[in-house]
């Protein structure tokens, strides 16, 4: 499935400083590998010694909060958004 | 001149330079300002800080300037009141109400971390500032950007009370009021920051904007007589607060302006919005969001991006944690105003809530010394009490009106003469 993916600050340096990239996957999970294979380097920044997401990164499929929805195994479709994002404080 | 060595990763010890960035770029983990403690402790004294003006600069030393503050000289330093009649309620020895509902120019806390936030945003260059706001933080940034002259992006989920829309909007800057929550806002937010070069307060100006909060601890300690209180009970909506409040504690041990810290930090939440307080008190490993309902929307994160934080320091600091329906919250706000004349708004309303049920389960000991942080005001949130008030008396402009339809209503044994 072919979807978009937004790249924050941080990891631009990774994607030649593209802040959106494109890449086909069918999972979250899938689509983190994609990813890791066209910017080597990025797994290990937004994922910890297990592979499981960083506590501080948050990632939203079209607005919504995987953990909302089936965290790492969400399953993706065409045309479909994703954003990498930190976690940030407020109020 | 400032004591700022730099930024560092609050998870895996990196260290940046103080520009505006806020996340580690190896580890996602947010970025904290780093102090040389050395050469503060050469230089800052008891003597030096109560000589200082009586606003949150008075702790500057410890704040993240290089050169001199120019937002909120008149912020902080708030009153320490002395709580003996809610102590007497609560039945408790010894009770102080930390009051940031008079905070100036908005009236709460969030006065504080902007004076920092901005100060620094000028520092940095920023011409145009910004924030993702629950309501106080948007009146903050408004009324200080209007004072320092920066044009001003304030973005807030569109269901927030009416006083707190107008009390952004007569300072007149662009709010932007978005369909969704806080937690939607706050990702939007995130994404605009990537992409225009302002400084967002909560976001690329966050580690400087969150020390601000260490001077609600400073003042404690201070006002106390340079001491800290057994326990502080505190609000919890990122859990900045209640992290920053520890630190500031801290590190006036570590420069020996008090003795050994000795207080229990305890997080309370509003039920409908309650993830901190939840992991807490369920020992569970990860933060579990949450989609809030609650009338206290100034709590209303749901997803805390300091709500491990929190959670350590409560473990660390022997605390615990409590949640207050929506119910309790009004009848924590009436609680505070008829004991102690003063009106806080519904995250104040959680806070004594979550109070009172400690001191009732015994979590806090009734000879040992509180503080309650109350850290906004009711005028901003009137809609929550409205309805469980009692109505004015409407009489005749006689006094024979006032006569029979007021006196005759008193019930007997009361006085009035």
């Amino acid at each position: 499935m072919a979807v978009k993916v937004r790249i924050p600050t941080p990891l631009q340096k990774l994607t030649q400083e593209k802040a959106e990239v494109e890449a086909t996957a069918k999972t979250i999970k899938d689509l983190i590998e994609a990813l890791n294979q066209s910017y080597p380097g990025i797994k290990e920044r937004i994922c910890d010694e297990q592979g499981n997401l960083r506590r501080f990164v948050n990632v939203f499929l079209n607005e919504e909060d995987i953990r909302f929805l089936g965290k790492e195994k969400t399953p993706l479709k065409d045309g479909d958004e994703v954003s990498i994002v930190p976690a940030i404080a407020g109020g | 001149m400032g004591f700022v060595k730099g930024l560092k990763c609050r998870e895996c010890g990196r260290t940046y330079k103080a520009e505006a960035i806020y996340v580690c770029e190896f580890c996602f983990g947010s970025l904290e300002v780093d102090y040389d403690y050395d050469a503060l402790k050469k230089k800052v004294t008891r003597q030096r800080i109560a000589s200082g003006p009586s606003s949150l600069w008075r702790y500057r030393d410890l704040l993240p300037l290089d050169g001199e503050p120019t937002v909120g000289f008149y912020s902080g330093f708030t009153p320490l009141v002395k709580a003996d009649r809610l102590a007497n309620e609560l039945g408790i020895r010894e009770l102080y109400i930390k009051d940031d509902s008079v905070c100036h120019p908005t009236l709460s806390f969030k006065d504080r971390v902007v004076a920092v936030a901005l100060s620094k945003a000028k520092e940095l260059g920023f011409d145009t500032v910004a924030c993702a706001s629950t309501g106080n933080l948007a009146n903050a940034v408004s009324a200080h950007g209007a004072w320092a002259g920066l044009k001003r992006y304030i973005f807030i989920p569109y269901d927030l009370e009416q006083a707190k829309v107008l009390g952004t909007l007569v300072f007149a800057p662009n709010l932007i009021m978005v369909r969704g929550n806080y937690d939607d806002v706050n990702r939007l937010s995130s994404e605009i920051a990537a992409k225009y070069h302002w400084g967002f307060v909560n976001i690329n100006i966050r580690p400087y904007y969150a020390e601000g909060s260490k001077t609600f601890g400073f003042e404690i300690a201070e006002q106390l007589g340079w001491r800290t209180p057994d326990h502080v009970v505190c609000p919890v909506a990122s859990g900045s607060l209640l992290t920053k409040i520890w630190k500031g504690f801290k590190e006036f041990e570590k420069l020996g302006l008090i003795d050994s810290v000795k207080t229990s930090l305890h997080c309370a939440q509003p039920e409908g919005c309650s993830p901190v307080a939840d992991m807490i008190l369920s020992g569970a490993d990860a933060i579990r969001p949450v989609k809030p309902k609650t009338i206290a929307k100034s709590l209303a994160i749901g997803n805390p991006a300091d709500g491990y934080y929190a959670r350590d320091v409560v473990a660390q600091s022997g605390g615990t944690a409590g949640i207050a329906s929506d119910d309790e919250i009004r009848e924590g706000i009436q609680l505070l105003a008829q004991a102690e004349g003063i009106f806080t708004e519904t995250a104040g309303g959680v806070t004594v809530a979550v109070a009172k049920k400690l001191v009732e389960a015994g979590k806090i000991a009734k000879n040992q010394s509180i503080v309650i942080a109350i850290t906004g005001n009711g005028l901003k949130t009137q809609d929550a009490v409205q309805s469980s008030l009692q109505k004015a008396l409407e009489i005749e402009p006689s006094l024979k009106s006032f006569e029979s339809k007021i006196l005759a209503s008193v019930p007997s044994g009361s006085s009035i003469k």
